[in-house]
C-alpha cells in the first residue's frame, strides 16, 4: 500500500468519528448505508416484478382466449392443498418478519429460532408442491413431457374431479389448449418454487452465520434485505393462488 | 422546504411483534375469505353485448391486492421507510400496471383474424 493511500485513510478516519466496524467508509452514517442497500434491494425486486409480470400477462391473455380449456384444466388443482400452502407461506413470512425483529433486538436465540422456523416452513411448502406435481405426473398432465388430454376430451374418465364439477367434454381443439394452462401452471409455480429453493439455500447460509453471531451486532441489513426477498416470493404466491386455483369455480 | 428534507437522517424503526401478529391474523382471515368466496357464485355484470364482467375473479384479485398491500406496508416495512423507498415501490407498481394495461388493450382491440 502506498504512503498516499495510508495518509488519506488516516485523514478519513479523523473526519469520521467513531462508527461501528460494519459501516463502510463511503457512507456517512449507518442509516445512510441502510437506506442505500434497502433502495438497491427494492430495485432488484422491481426487476423480479417485471419478470413475473410477463408470466401473469401471458396467463391473463391465454385465459381469455381459451377460457373453457383454462377453466376445466384448473379444476384439476386441489383447493385444499393450495389453501394449505398459502397458509404455510404466510406463516413463513410472519416468522421471517419476527426473525428481522430478533436481529434488530439483538436476540441471537430468537433469531436462530425464527430463521429455523422459516426454513422448515419453506421446506413444507416445497413438500406440498411436490405432492401436487407428482399427481400431475400420474395423471399425464405434464405438458410436452408426459401429456394426455383424455381428462378433458372425456371428463367422466376422471371420476374424482367429475363428481365435483360435472365438466362437459371439450372439443378436440379446445381440449388441446389445456396443455397451455398446464404449461403456464408449471412455468409460474416452477419459477416460484425455484425462488423458494434459492431462498431456503440462503436461509441455510444465514443460520450458520447467525450461530456465529453475525446478525445480532446491530448490523441487520442482510437479514432485513433477505426478508424483503422472502416476502416478495410470498406476494407472488398470494396472486398465483387465486389465479390458478380459485377463480374457475364460477 | 419541509423539515423532512432538512433532516434526511431518521431513526431505524423497529416494528413491534404485536403488529406482525395482527398482520398474520389478517392475512390468514383474508385467505379463508377468498377460499370461501370462491365457493359462492357471485354472478356477472353484462356491461355491453359481448362484454361481461365476472365478479368471482374480481373479488379474488381484490382480496389478493389487499393482502399484498398488508405484506408490503408492514412485513416489508414500507410504511416506515424513507420517501425514496416509498417512491421506488410506487414507481414499480405503476410501471407494472402500465405495461400490463397497454399489452392487454393491444391484445383485446386487435382485429384478430381479419387480415
Amino acid at each position: 500500500m502506498s504512503d498516499s493511500t495510508a495518509i488519506s485513510n488516516s485523514a478519513a478516519a479523523e473526519a469520521h468519528q467513531e462508527h461501528p466496524a460494519y459501516q463502510r467508509h463511503h457512507f456517512e452514517s449507518v442509516d445512510q448505508q441502510f437506506d442505500a442497500t434497502n433502495f438497491a434491494m427494492w430495485l432488484f425486486l422491481l426487476t423480479e416484478v417485471m419478470f413475473f409480470g410477463g408470466l401473469f400477462t401471458a396467463y391473463l391473455i391465454m385465459r381469455n382466449w381459451y377460457y373453457p380449456a383454462f377453466v376445466e384444466a384448473s379444476h384439476q388443482l386441489n383447493i385444499g392443498w393450495g389453501t394449505a400452502n398459502t397458509a404455510v407461506l404466510i406463516l413463513s413470512s410472519f416468522t421471517m418478519a419476527m426473525g428481522v425483529w430478533s436481529a434488530e433486538m439483538r436476540k441471537k436465540g430468537m433469531l436462530l429460532l425464527f430463521l429455523s422456523l422459516t426454513f422448515i416452513l419453506g421446506l413444507a411448502f416445497l413438500g406440498i408442491k411436490t405432492i401436487e406435481y407428482h399427481e400431475k405426473w400420474e395423471k399425464h398432465h405434464v405438458p410436452g413431457l408426459h401429456w394426455s388430454d383424455a381428462s378433458f376430451l372425456n371428463p367422466a374418465s376422471d371420476p374424482e374431479v367429475y363428481k365435483e364439477y360435472h365438466d362437459p367434454p371439450l372439443a378436440a381443439d379446445m381440449a388441446g389448449k389445456t396443455e397451455m394452462y398446464f404449461f403456464l401452471y408449471f412455468a409460474m409455480t416452477g419459477m416460484h418454487a425455484l425462488h423458494m429453493i434459492i431462498g431456503i439455500s440462503i436461509l441455510g447460509f444465514m443460520l450458520v452465520r447467525a450461530r456465529a453471531g453475525a446478525y445480532t451486532t446491530g448490523h441487520v441489513t442482510y437479514v432485513e434485505n433477505f426478508g424483503l426477498y422472502w416476502h416478495f416470493v410470498d406476494i407472488i404466491w398470494i396472486f398465483l393462488f387465486p389465479l390458478l386455483y380459485l377463480i374457475s369455480r364460477y | 422546504m419541509s423539515e423532512h428534507n432538512e433532516h434526511p437522517e431518521h431513526e431505524h424503526h423497529i416494528v413491534s411483534p404485536v403488529i406482525y401478529m395482527a398482520i398474520l391474523l389478517a392475512l390468514l382471515v383474508f385467505t379463508g375469505l377468498t377460499v370461501w368466496m370462491s365457493f359462492i357464485d357471485l354472478g356477472e355484470w353484462h356491461i355491453a353485448p359481448g362484454l361481461t364482467l365476472f365478479w368471482n375473479p374480481v373479488v379474488a384479485l381484490a382480496i389478493a391486492c389487499t393482502k399484498m398491500v398488508l405484506v408490503v406496508l408492514f412485513f416489508m416495512h414500507v410504511k416506515y421507510s424513507t420517501r425514496l423507498t416509498k417512491l421506488t415501490v410506487a414507481c414499480g407498481l405503476f410501471t407494472f400496471l402500465a405495461l400490463i394495461g397497454m399489452t392487454l388493450t393491444d391484445y383485446f382491440s386487435r382485429a384478430w383474424g381479419r387480415w
